[in-house]
């Protein structure tokens, strides 16, 4: 356990530098990022004195020891807009996401799994056909699309919900669902195909020929086993939830990290915005480890086959 | 008279399609045909506008004597012709996108399971990493530091979404290297680019084709996103997500401006994601939910 632990933390360690090194790239994609950190209307003379203040009359490759060596620090630079430290700025906005995207997971989760195991447990019914629909509908419907429809539906005709920002429960009702939408038709997909995976081996035809009811043999034996795919599926949809924050936030006004770096693209504030790709990539990757050992600790298959 | 004769005559078999699948593909047929018909059956120019004719509900008949038959939108532009304009625009970055993905991570994820060694190590790893970037976040970043443009947005879409490819064309070629047809050829003195694509790619193409379609969703679902952040398609011209955007900001007075568009929109991703699945069920038998 404790090889395979490691092994997957060096992995991890691995894919981190490699996020940092891609953002690294990006950032420098437009030549000289100075051009991307000065404030609009910036005379040439602030602007030099800013390049070297950055250390962007150096060559790439010190520029880029220095990025690793700022971020190992903790340093993740300065929001030109705000003049403050950019993590910070974006520490501060990302509870609200953190909490839309525990809103949506619960959607997710909470019509997913049910839908799923209906679709196995019903498989070749009208009932299944109907569900499948909603799921290919979930799949197919962009995020701000429903956002919208559901603000017309329930804010602007009904008034059962408040149109946007924060406030109670009921104002994160509205972005839950739309940011959800699609993870619910993921959940879905996957709990059908693992239960149904699960419903084709031996152990469930034998319960059934003892005379347990199909009833029985779905809770107390298909359902745990069909778990652990399940379990990977909601580790990453995480990242997926928090990157899907950027057009939900827009469009419901919620205060949150991707409402943040759309604010920041427009002030041009993109050291604000790198640190948020940074952040959710890192999340990212700590969930998929987190999973992985969860995994491994469940079936003991994985952990040995290292 | 001959004895031998024809019992009866040669008939292929048609796979057999269902309703749906007809359906789907008369959609999508139809929203491409009208994409490339866009000049020729729009009713006015997507770009004029009337100012006096802001937001008039779908029917209303303009003072040139044009009917505006899904209304028009916040400049007086008709919204019918800025569809069938942007149905061009949303449909060739996706298609564009696709095929640069394609291209880049079926030629990287063959090297990989071709040369294995190094190369399969550092591909794969940099295959992990571009999956840990969720990829709307990376093609925001980088659409932002590039600024938009039709292009730009084609590159950075479909530069972000190669790695999956990659995995399928990875796994395939790595089954496909050994069977005795690559080896003679490999024998025979053909190099590794002549071997990938004359010979191993034609056999790997169906599992491409899957993840293509679905990708191809996606990507309308991803230039839709980055147009209506604003960071996509710029105006004058339109794409769906774009329109979309704008006609956001009057949705209480002029629900047609996002309702159209959106449909639209909708309708073509569920017929391709239905496509798709179709495709998947038909080429992947593993994949075929007993």
């Amino acid at each position: 356990m404790l090889g395979y632990a490691l092994w997957r933390l060096l992995q991890a360690a691995i894919s981190v530098f490699g996020v940092i090194t891609i953002v690294f790239v990006v950032m420098h994609f437009s030549g000289d990022p100075t051009l991307l950190l000065v404030p609009q209307g910036a005379s040439a003379e602030q602007i030099e004195t800013l390049r070297h203040q950055l250390g962007f009359d150096q060559p790439v490759w010190v520029q880029y020891l220095a990025y690793l060596g700022g971020l190992l620090q903790g340093d993740f630079g300065q929001s030109v807009v705000q003049r403050a430290p950019a993590f910070g700025i974006v520490l501060s906005r990302l509870p609200y996401t953190i909490e839309l995207a525990i809103g949506a997971l619960i959607v997710a989760i909470g019509v997913g799994l049910p839908v799923g195991m209906l679709m196995a447990t019903y498989r070749g019914t009208a009932l299944e056909r109907a569900l499948a629909a909603v799921v290919l509908t979930g799949q197919s419907v962009p995020t701000f699309l429903s956002g919208i429809l559901l603000i017309m539906v329930f804010a602007v005709q009904l008034h059962w919900l408040p149109t946007s920002g924060v406030g109670d429960v009921r104002f994160l009702v509205m972005p839950s669902i739309a940011l959800g939408a699609l993870s619910m038709s993921t959940f879905a997909r996957m709990t059908r195909i693992a239960m149904v995976d699960e419903l084709g081996k031996d152990y469930v035809r034998a319960a059934l020929a003892r005379g347990l009811s199909m009833r029985a043999v779905v809770l107390r034996h298909v359902l745990r086993n069909s778990a652990i795919p399940v379990i990977t599926i909601a580790a990453l949809e995480i990242g997926n939830l928090l990157a899907g924050a950027v057009i939900v936030e827009t469009v419901f006004a919620w205060p949150g990290i991707g409402q943040l770096a759309i604010q920041s693209i427009q002030s041009r504030d993109f050291l604000v915005v790198q640190v948020i790709v940074l952040l959710i990539s890192f999340i990212y990757v700590a969930t998929s480890v987190a999973a992985d050992f969860a995994y491994a600790a469940i079936d003991p298959r994985i952990r040995l086959a290292r | 008279m001959s004895v031998l004769q024809p019992v009866r005559r040669f008939r292929p078999r048609l796979p057999r399609v269902p309703l749906s699948i007809m359906l789907v593909s008369a959609i999508i047929l139809v929203i491409v045909a009208v994409a490339l018909l866009a000049p020729w059956i729009a009713p006015a120019d997507p770009l004029r506008q009337d100012l006096l004719g802001r937001l008039k509900p779908p029917g209303t008949v303009g003072r040139t004597g044009v009917t505006y038959l899904l209304g028009t939108d916040d400049l007086g532009r008709d919204l019918l012709s800025r569809i069938l304009y942007g149905a061009r625009v949303s449909l060739s970055v996706a298609v564009l996108s696709v095929l640069v993905s394609t291209l880049v991570g079926v030629t990287l994820g063959m090297m990989a399971g071709w040369f294995r060694g190094w190369t399969d190590t550092v591909i794969m790893r940099l295959v992990d990493i571009m999956l840990s970037i969720p990829a709307i976040l990376l093609a925001v970043l980088t659409v932002a530091v590039l600024g938009p443009g039709f292009l730009k947005l084609v590159l950075v879409l479909g530069l972000t979404r190669w790695p999956r490819y990659t995995r399928v064309a990875y796994a395939q070629t790595l089954q496909v290297a050994n069977l005795p047809y690559i080896k003679a050829s490999e024998l025979a003195g053909a190099g590794a680019a002549r071997i990938l694509f004359r010979h191993v790619l034609p056999n790997i193409a169906g599992p491409i084709l899957i993840v293509a379609t679905a990708e191809f969703g996606l990507m309308i679902l991803f230039e839709a996103g980055l147009s209506f952040l604003g960071l996509g398609i710029q105006p004058p011209s339109a794409s769906w997500g774009s329109i979309m955007s704008v006609g956001r900001q009057y949705v209480e007075r002029a629900w047609w401006i996002v309702a159209f568009p959106g449909a639209c929109l909708f309708l073509l991703v569920l017929s391709v994601n239905v496509l798709g699945d179709w495709l998947r069920d038909r080429l992947d038998p593993r994949s075929r939910i007993r």
